[in-house]
């Protein structure tokens, strides 16, 4: 059937099966935003206020829903607004497709206006990018996007769709078949590599689990459950990872890394075999590189090669997805004659839970300030656990990691690798818009939360009804924290002065707004934020908290995992 | 170690963009680089020089082959393989230096290929140490343009590089 580009794009969405896209007009994708009036039927479109947040909310739909975030945004800076949102998304290897306008390709080149480089410029921070120059490849090109976004090592993809292409007119039928020779992801780890993995996993004495975001991402949560408790090993999750294993299960040694327990990052440190699932060795977990687990042999199972020995080298790699391979190794082990080491055993499990008797998370809750730890184990009582749970960047974020444990994956919602201030409203958005009658938590400061708040509007017009539990200590608290520890608390431009009164701010977008400052009365305000009562309201609940507290344990910086700051 | 990768490309413009791109943005060296296009029009044949420890060199190729126009990668240096690089060489040549500069171009295999009064243009063929041992056996002071088109290489015997 011949249609136009931009009516190419929104029945390509649709066959797609897309049901949201996030996105703003413009100039150059004018055509596109009246294809969508005129053609659309099932595709709804969500206006967001800044073209960040309708990549970060597409970004939180795909975390939470592992279906790929959509984005459209039109040329120049709507595509450079973006740019912030498809790094966050291209450093946790989330699938989105983003769509953008270009100016006309007669005037590419010639500086127009509104024009950029859009490939150019995202380039580093894309899986791929393609710029559509002509109408007859618009369909073949979004099938091979969505395709690329999706499978392997999942990330985001752009693809620049100039304003005549959009205009121009081509035959379209749904491509069902994507072949690309120069792309072919893996889809089976090696057989022999599974089985050597597996007998050194049995013959270990001191083994541990590290799992990270590829487990969540590969939707292979009950796969490493069953391997978990079949090994009955002790399981550390990375930032990334949380709720893959459930927190509350007593292999669990919680969160490793620079704000991980320390018993997680004492059993990384003192093990001697470590199998790492879906995980990257960041330089946030393993500390200084030199002193990584000295005694440990090392297991990597990634579905990219070239996070494996990226960072330290690795014994026995194995390149597949982790789905299949933890089937397969799971399998190995029911047919295997060889025997855990349960001795061995019986003594690491000693050892770790005289390491969980420290009981590093400890804080000191009798004081007359709201502790921003209690504030989200409040949250957790008030919401029973089973939230999801967006974060910001910064010392709320870790608190959210380390107080809120998750029983489930895909409830986690955070920017771990880049770390991207303002990311967690319209993160919240996007899950709220996945799961409308789940409760929705945004855990953010009162730093990061002005970074995205023009969103307040968005989610008025959409009836997202969030709760933005706002950490507020008037610091950009991890920036404090660094300054106290690092530079003799000289407390360079992390103070927030000026500060919005955060109730009339939620007020005035027509909101609910609600401060907390005792902590006597916080349990019982925050279970009436989340009662039947505000179900439909968004509630911006300002929790002032203590300005001293620090995020304990702490590796810092060039230190090894045995070597952290206790409270 | 130096090592030659080889790879073909799809033969798409930003292609070269994207395997220089990744060069820098990971801080690997490229001490050159040459592509065109092949017998198959939708491929080019890229071949770069870069060094780097064993490891190292592992981990370009793992992030050369994770390029989605990137089809197949070859380190040539992984096996015996031929590489040839090609030298255009302008020398100043006058009085005594003439018959010197003629018969050293001869030692070397090389060829005269456009003669003035003042100037010879030489050509010259072969790996990149023996183009190098030319140039340090010129003065300096007499080189008026040097122009090396980068190596190129294949594997010997019956090992190829194709889709």
């Amino acid at each position: 059937m011949e249609m136009t580009g931009a009516q190419i794009l929104v029945h390509y969405l649709e066959d797609e099966g897309v049901e949201h896209i996030w996105g703003y007009p413009g100039g150059a994708v004018l055509p596109i935003y009246d294809a969508l009036d005129t053609d659309a039927k099932e595709l709804s479109h969500i206006l967001v206020r800044h073209e960040q947040a309708a990549v970060h909310a597409a970004d939180g739909y795909a975390r939470s829903t592992g279906k790929p975030g959509v984005v459209l945004v039109t040329s120049g800076p709507g595509a450079t607004n973006a740019v912030t949102g498809i790094a966050t998304a291209y450093m946790d290897s989330i699938p989105m497709v983003c769509i953008t306008g270009q100016v006309p390709t007669g005037m590419i080149g010639l500086d127009a206006f509104q024009e950029i480089d859009t490939v150019g410029v995202t380039r580093p921070i894309v899986k791929h990018n393609f710029l559509v120059k002509n109408v007859d490849d618009l369909a073949s090109t979004l099938k091979k996007a969505f395709y690329l976004a999706t499978t392997g090592r999942p990330g985001p993809v752009v693809i620049d769709i100039p304003k005549d292409v959009q205009n121009a007119k081509s035959n379209y039928a749904y491509p069902q078949e994507v072949e690309m020779r120069s792309y072919l992801p893996v889809t089976k780890g090696h057989s022999g590599q599974i089985k050597k993995a597996v007998e050194m996993m049995l013959s270990a004495k001191r083994p541990i689990l590290y799992t990270g975001g590829g487990v969540v991402l590969g939707n292979a949560s009950a796969e490493l459950i069953e391997l978990t408790h079949k090994l009955g090993f002790p399981i550390t999750q990375t930032l990334m990872g949380l709720g893959a294993f459930p927190a509350s299960d007593k292999q669990s040694v919680g969160m490793l890394g620079m704000h991980g327990t320390y018993e997680a990052n004492l059993s990384m440190h003192n093990s001697d075999v470590i199998i790492a699932i879906g995980a990257r060795f960041d330089d946030r977990v393993t500390g200084n590189l030199e002193k990584f687990c000295p005694d440990a042999k090392i297991i990597h199972v990634d579905i990219d090669p070239a996070s494996i020995s990226k960072n330290v080298m690795v014994d026995i790699p194995i390149v597949g997805p982790v789905k299949q391979v933890l089937t397969e190794m799971i399998s190995v082990l029911d047919k295997t004659e060889q025997a855990l080491d349960e001795k061995a055993l019986v003594d690491w499990w000693v050892q770790i839970e005289e390491w969980r008797a420290t009981n590093c998370l400890r804080y000191d809750s009798t004081g007359s300030k709201i502790k921003p730890q209690a504030a989200v184990e409040g949250v957790w009582k008030a919401t029973n656990g089973d939230a999801y749970v967006s974060s910001d960047v910064g010392q709320h974020q870790m608190f959210a990691a380390q107080y809120y444990p998750f029983d489930k994956p895909r409830r986690w919602l955070n920017s771990g690798g880049l770390g991207t201030m303002g990311f967690g409203l319209p993160a919240a958005m996007g899950a709220k818009m996945a799961f409308p009658d789940e409760t929705v938590v945004c855990v953010t400061g009162e730093g990061s939360i002005q970074m995205n708040i023009q969103e307040l509007s968005t989610c008025l017009q959409y009836g997202l009804s969030v709760k933005i539990i706002c950490l507020n200590n008037g610091f950009l608290g991890m920036v404090r924290q660094w300054q106290e520890f690092f530079y003799e608390r000289r407390y360079s431009m992390s103070y927030m002065e000026s500060l919005p009164d955060f109730v009339k701010l939620a007020e005035s977008y027509g909101h609910v707004g609600v401060r907390i400052d005792d902590p006597k009365t916080m349990q019982a305000q925050l279970d009436d934020v989340f009662s039947e009562k505000y179900k439909n309201r968004l509630v911006f609940v300002d929790i002032i908290t203590d300005q001293q507290e620090n995020v304990y344990p702490m590796i810092p910086a060039g230190a090894g995992l045995n070597e952290m700051i206790l409270v | 170690m130096k090592h030659i990768i080889s790879m073909l490309i799809e033969n798409e413009s930003g292609a070269l963009s994207r395997v220089s791109g990744l060069f820098s943005a990971r801080g690997y060296n490229i001490h050159a680089l040459t592509v065109a296009p092949t017998e198959d029009d939708s491929l080019s044949r890229l071949t770069l020089v870069t060094s780097g420890t064993s490891q190292e060199v592992e981990q370009i190729v793992k992030h050369l082959n994770r390029l989605i126009d990137v089809v197949k990668v070859l380190d040539l240096t992984e096996g015996l393989h031929i590489e040839r690089e090609l030298m255009l060489i302008k020398l100043s040549a006058t009085g005594d230096t003439r018959e010197e500069y003629k018969r050293l171009v001869d030692i070397f295999r090389g060829d005269i290929i456009d003669v003035t009064s003042t100037t010879y243009t030489v050509q010259m063929v072969g790996k990149s140490a023996k183009l190098d041992a030319f140039i340090d056996a010129i003065d300096s002071g007499l080189i008026l343009e040097t122009v090396r088109s980068g190596t190129v290489g294949v594997m010997r015997g019956e090992k190829c590089l194709h889709v």
